[in-house]
């Protein structure tokens, strides 16, 4: 079944938790990864490959770039989930 | 017909000995600060890396090479003329005819041994062990001495802050031998040149010659940037942690032992945050010896494995008959991974 934008929303947090040490509580929609919440772009691929696992979704190379917010990273699961 | 006698090789093949030369000019971070924005936290957290080393004119590839030859050869207990093969792994030797490798043979005092160079970028070390190996139990070569060298300073753009810290220079060599156990696993090696442009040179020899700087970075006095190494760094990095993860697995799986088996994993030392990861991925162990000479050496390309091999047995963080996981990958991209026990 698909995720709600809430269940991703909290889902990104535990990841952000696990790979960046950050507050699971920070881990809001308009947070930017790299300027908000200290995920560097290395950190981003471990960010965006357990996501891809967690919610059954594609994220290739070429889109990681685009997902600069957790609100942009939201927004590309809902809509690209299996 | 007439009746072909076959070659007569050994049962098993080993690495008997290992030796390593890093150039004498150490590089810390604050030298490729001076051609780049960015800083020394900046490039620790992003590479791990605090110094490296870099070549002078008189450190060529052949003199690293016979420095490092030189030490393996003697840590083996041979003598070069018992050599049979000498099997160079580079990318960065700038004249490609003839191959450097029949100069170290000759350097070294093999007698005619075979010699040639091969092109496996990173992986070219795990690429030429497999070779030796496959020499020694097939008996074309008693003794294969395997080299991976780089001069990569000279394919670094030093303004470019994605890379300028990244590289370094050194030979690292092993000599392979006959054994009575098995000592080299099964080597899992492959190539994926679907993903060919991800790591590459910024232009082609032929297209730097033409002087055409259309698309392409020119430098101060508006030629052709002379030529280096780029990347993409978030495609590499998802490739080496993840995909180079499996194959890391099929090679335990290939040698039949678990990563609680393993006394020492050297992975190529590509970036220290690519190193953690697959240590994370791959679930090993506490008790497990993790190569991270990129600290102070760099990305030496071909050279990595062996020079953290022989720095990892020297400092006694490893010692001789450890089980130890190798895994070579970069561009092409290509990769081989192989359990060995360590000289």
């Amino acid at each position: 079944m698909a995720a709600t934008q809430e269940e991703i929303v909290a889902g990104l947090a535990d990841i952000v938790n696990e790979i960046a040490g950050i507050p699971v509580e920070d881990v809001k929609l308009d947070k930017s990864f790299t300027d908000d919440l200290d995920v560097d772009s290395l950190s981003m691929v471990e960010v965006v490959v357990a996501a891809e696992e967690r919610f059954d979704v594609k994220i290739p190379d070429e889109d990681v770039k685009n997902l600069k917010t957790v609100g942009d990273a939201t927004d590309y699961i809902l809509k690209h989930q299996a | 017909m007439a009746k072909i006698k076959p070659s007569k090789g050994a049962p098993y093949a080993r690495i008997l000995g290992v030796g390593g030369y890093r150039p004498t000019r150490v590089v810390p971070n604050e030298v490729i600060l001076e051609t780049i924005d960015s800083s020394d936290e900046w490039i620790r957290s992003r590479s791990g890396i605090e110094t490296r080393h870099w070549a002078s004119p008189e450190e060529t590839v052949a003199a690293m090479s016979v420095e490092a030859s030189g030490k393996a050869i003697a840590d083996a207990g041979i003598e070069a003329a018992q050599i049979g093969a000498v099997v160079v792994s580079t990318v960065s030797h700038f004249s490609q005819t003839p191959a450097i490798a029949t100069e170290i043979a000759d350097r070294l005092g093999t007698d005619k041994a075979a010699a040639f160079d091969i092109s496996a970028g990173c992986a070219g070390f795990g690429y030429g062990l497999t070779l030796a190996k496959g020499m020694v139990v097939e008996g074309s070569a008693e003794y294969v001495l395997v080299i991976g060298v780089e001069r990569l300073s000279d394919l670094t753009d030093l303004e470019d802050r994605a890379t300028a810290f990244l590289f370094g220079d050194g030979a690292g060599a092993v000599v392979v031998g006959p054994a009575k156990e098995p000592a080299i696993g099964p080597t899992v090696w492959g190539s994926e040149g679907d993903k060919s442009q991800t790591i590459k040179q910024t232009v082609s020899w032929d297209r730097f010659r033409s002087g055409d700087v259309s698309g392409l970075p020119v430098a101060a006095d508006g030629t052709i940037k002379f030529p280096a190494i780029t990347q993409e760094g978030q495609a590499v990095f998802r490739w080496a942690v993840f995909e180079m993860a499996k194959v890391a697995q099929q090679a335990l799986d290939a040698a039949g032992i678990t990563a609680d088996d393993l006394d020492v994993f050297i992975p190529h030392q590509a970036n220290v945050r690519i190193i953690d990861s697959m240590v994370k991925t791959l679930k090993l162990p506490e008790h497990v010896t993790v190569a991270r000479d990129i600290r102070t050496t760099g990305n030496t390309s071909a050279a990595s494995i062996p020079l953290a091999m022989e720095r990892l047995l020297a400092t006694g963080e490893a010692k001789s008959g450890d089980t130890a996981l190798v895994i070579g990958f970069g561009a092409g991209l290509v990769y081989a991974a192989t359990v060995v026990t360590l000289p």
